[in-house]
């Protein structure tokens, strides 16, 4: 039905797509795995982040790979705040209350873009974003390679903080056992916050791998925040590879699916994935069940 | 039971005081509010299963009142109460599904949002829906037709089903079915182990809570004579449907009349002051979300009690 050379492509693009998603649920995984917060904002600040280098890039003239030193930082200090003021103190602790916090949060923060910034979707062109990459079998634009791979990078660093720091062991020894933790003399409400901040981070990184192959729009969030979830549930909540095979899972089937059923019902896919996932395998792929 | 008939006899009599076609607006969206609030409430309130994707339910019932009229030449009234159904069996399918397999808390929630969205994907995409353009009611305005030459006879409607709604949340919380629902709500292994089929009770209560959303998806219809999928299964509908009640006090008969009336005249407020500028609004319903969880997490009803006890707290010898 449809040839070798077409869909060897798709396959190539959502794997590529897959990574920058997989980046995206690693934030939200390690925020459930360690607060059990389950982050409903987390395609909002996303969304803020492209917005933000964008107008880095449109105002400043702030290269998007170049943002990365910028938007990292940043996002990790708005992540820190968020959790430290706003979700800590609104939610009073309760998990059923933290979604509906992070899902007023995600309201304003959406709606603010769209007042602020409007419908349009913005865009940029850097001199580099239709350059192409020939890898043999297919052909990929430079935009969506690097993207990839910077992606992976992140993830790489990423888990070397989780395992190889003092840091990284504060926040594993508090996602297992939080009153042994507290015990120990490990500052909860500290490093809390560090753990979203460093999953809003993740959103910060991505923001600026994604912009020159992607497009900033208030909508952006809305959609991104089903794919993150989608990702996080078939990895296994708070799973680290689940969340990186989860990601390359969910790239090449949204691929697929746009190529196959078209633009429109492709986007199905993915929900119809995290309706089945939820419903026949909800621990995931990886996740021990609850 | 003589005050809450009174109140209605007096809700009903007030086209005859309200002369402008502004405040009888208002007046019709605030009790479409509530009973879509109302229909959460029964479900999340009650029995502490909170929906995020309520316009699953809500977007059925329009389109079926919308789609049977249009294809089938099915009276509207008749389509009003099918759309009932419609809602209630989209409400039974979405429970069936997410209790069976023991989805609870956040993860029932964001099902309920993955099914919202996959209506509005399939009603953006399937050809009796009309697609992205909607389908739009011709106008054959007669009460036989339930298109009133004025609003008074929507006003009358839609108070008819808010209090239909208010009258089954009364039912709930004084009935059998309702102590079980609340008791799962509190716990659901003690509520199990007392014999409440924990399973049941919640597919009744979901499907009961679709029927209400489905009503307000038809009434939605009559009055604006227009339908789209993202009017019919967008997230605004599922957030007015959690908001209305946790503002105004979720698992209370009237916490959701409470808190349409506020958030309708909130929204008019803010209208005016801004001018209707695109998501102002809806910044206004997130803002308040969190201030309402932060500093009000029972609602708005629980004010007068929580007064009370200050006071009783401030003058010790009073008691």
């Amino acid at each position: 039905m449809f040839a070798f050379d077409i869909v060897l492509p798709a396959v190539l693009n959502g794997l590529a797509t897959g990574a920058v998603y997989a980046l995206v649920a690693l934030g939200l995984t390690l925020i459930y795995g360690v607060l059990h917060i389950v982050n409903f904002a987390h395609g909002s600040l996303l969304m803020l982040a492209l917005y933000g280098v964008y107008f880095l890039y449109t105002l400043l003239g702030v290269d998007p790979y170049l943002a990365l030193p910028i938007m990292v930082p940043a996002m990790f200090a708005l992540g820190y705040a968020l959790q430290r003021t706003l979700i800590a103190t609104a939610s009073h602790g309760r998990e059923d209350n933290i979604l509906l916090v992070t899902l007023g949060l995600s309201i304003v923060i959406d709606n603010l873009a769209l007042y602020l910034w409007s419908a349009d979707t913005r865009t940029i062109n850097p001199s580099y974003a239709y350059d192409t990459v020939d890898l043999g079998v297919a052909i990929l634009a430079l935009p969506k390679l690097v993207s990839s791979l910077g992606a992976l990078l992140a993830t790489l660093l990423l888990w070397l903080l989780i395992r190889r720091t003092d840091l990284g062991k504060a926040i594993r020894a508090l996602a297992r056992e939080r009153r042994g933790a507290e015990l120990v003399g490990i500052d909860v409400a500290h490093v809390f916050a560090m753990s979203f901040g460093i999953g809003i981070a993740c959103v910060g990184a991505a923001a600026c791998l994604l912009l020159p192959s992607y497009y900033a729009h208030p909508g952006v969030g809305e959609s991104f925040v089903i794919i993150a979830f989608t990702i996080v549930v078939l990895g296994g909540m708070g799973s680290f590879p689940g969340a990186l095979l989860g990601g390359f899972i969910i790239g090449v089937t949204e691929s697929l699916g746009g190529l196959f059923l078209g633009e429109n019902l492709g986007r199905i896919g993915v929900f119809a994935l995290f309706i089945a996932i939820l419903l026949f395998r909800p621990a995931g792929l990886f996740g021990a069940r609850a | 039971m003589a005050l809450p008939l009174l109140a209605l006899a007096a809700l009903a009599a007030l086209p005859l005081l309200l002369r402008s076609d502004f405040w009888l607006h208002f007046a019709i969206m605030t009790l479409y509010v509530a009973l879509l609030g109302q229909s959460w409430n029964l479900l999340g309130g009650y029995g502490g299963q909170r929906s995020f994707g309520h316009a699953a339910f809500f977007g059925t019932g329009a389109y079926a009142a919308a789609v049977l009229q249009l294809d089938l030449g099915v009276n509207p009234w008749a389509c009003l109460a099918l759309a009932g159904l419609a809602g209630a069996a989209a409400g039974a399918l979405v429970g069936a599904l997410s209790f069976r397999y023991g989805l609870r808390g956040s993860y029932f929630a964001l099902v309920t949002l993955a099914f919202a969205e996959v209506f509005r994907i399939l009603a953006d995409s399937v050809p009796f829906t009309g697609a992205g353009v909607g389908l739009q009611i011709p106008l054959r305005q007669s009460a036989a037709n339930f298109q009133f030459p004025d609003k008074a006879g929507f006003y009358a409607v839609i108070l008819a089903l808010t209090a239909l709604a208010t009258a089954l949340a009364w039912w709930v919380e004084h009935s059998r079915f309702g102590a079980a629902l609340v008791a799962l709500r509190e716990n659901e292994e003690a509520a199990r182990a007392l014999g409440i089929d924990v399973n049941r009770t919640k597919l009744r209560a979901i499907a009961l809570s679709g029927g209400l959303a489905g009503l307000a998806g038809s009434f939605y219809v009559q009055y604006y004579l227009y339908i789209d999928p993202r009017l019919a299964y967008g997230v605004e509908v599922s957030v007015a449907a959690l908001l209305v009640p946790l503002i105004g006090g979720a698992g209370t008969v009237f916490g959701p009349l409470v808190g349409a009336l506020v958030l309708r005249a909130l929204n008019e407020a803010s209208s005016r002051l801004t001018g209707d500028a695109p998501g102002l609004n809806l910044v206004l319903y997130g803002a308040l979300l969190i201030a309402i969880l932060a500093f009000l997490p029972d609602g708005l009803v629980s004010l007068g009690a929580r007064l009370r006890q200050a006071l009783r707290r401030r003058a010790p010898g009073h008691a």
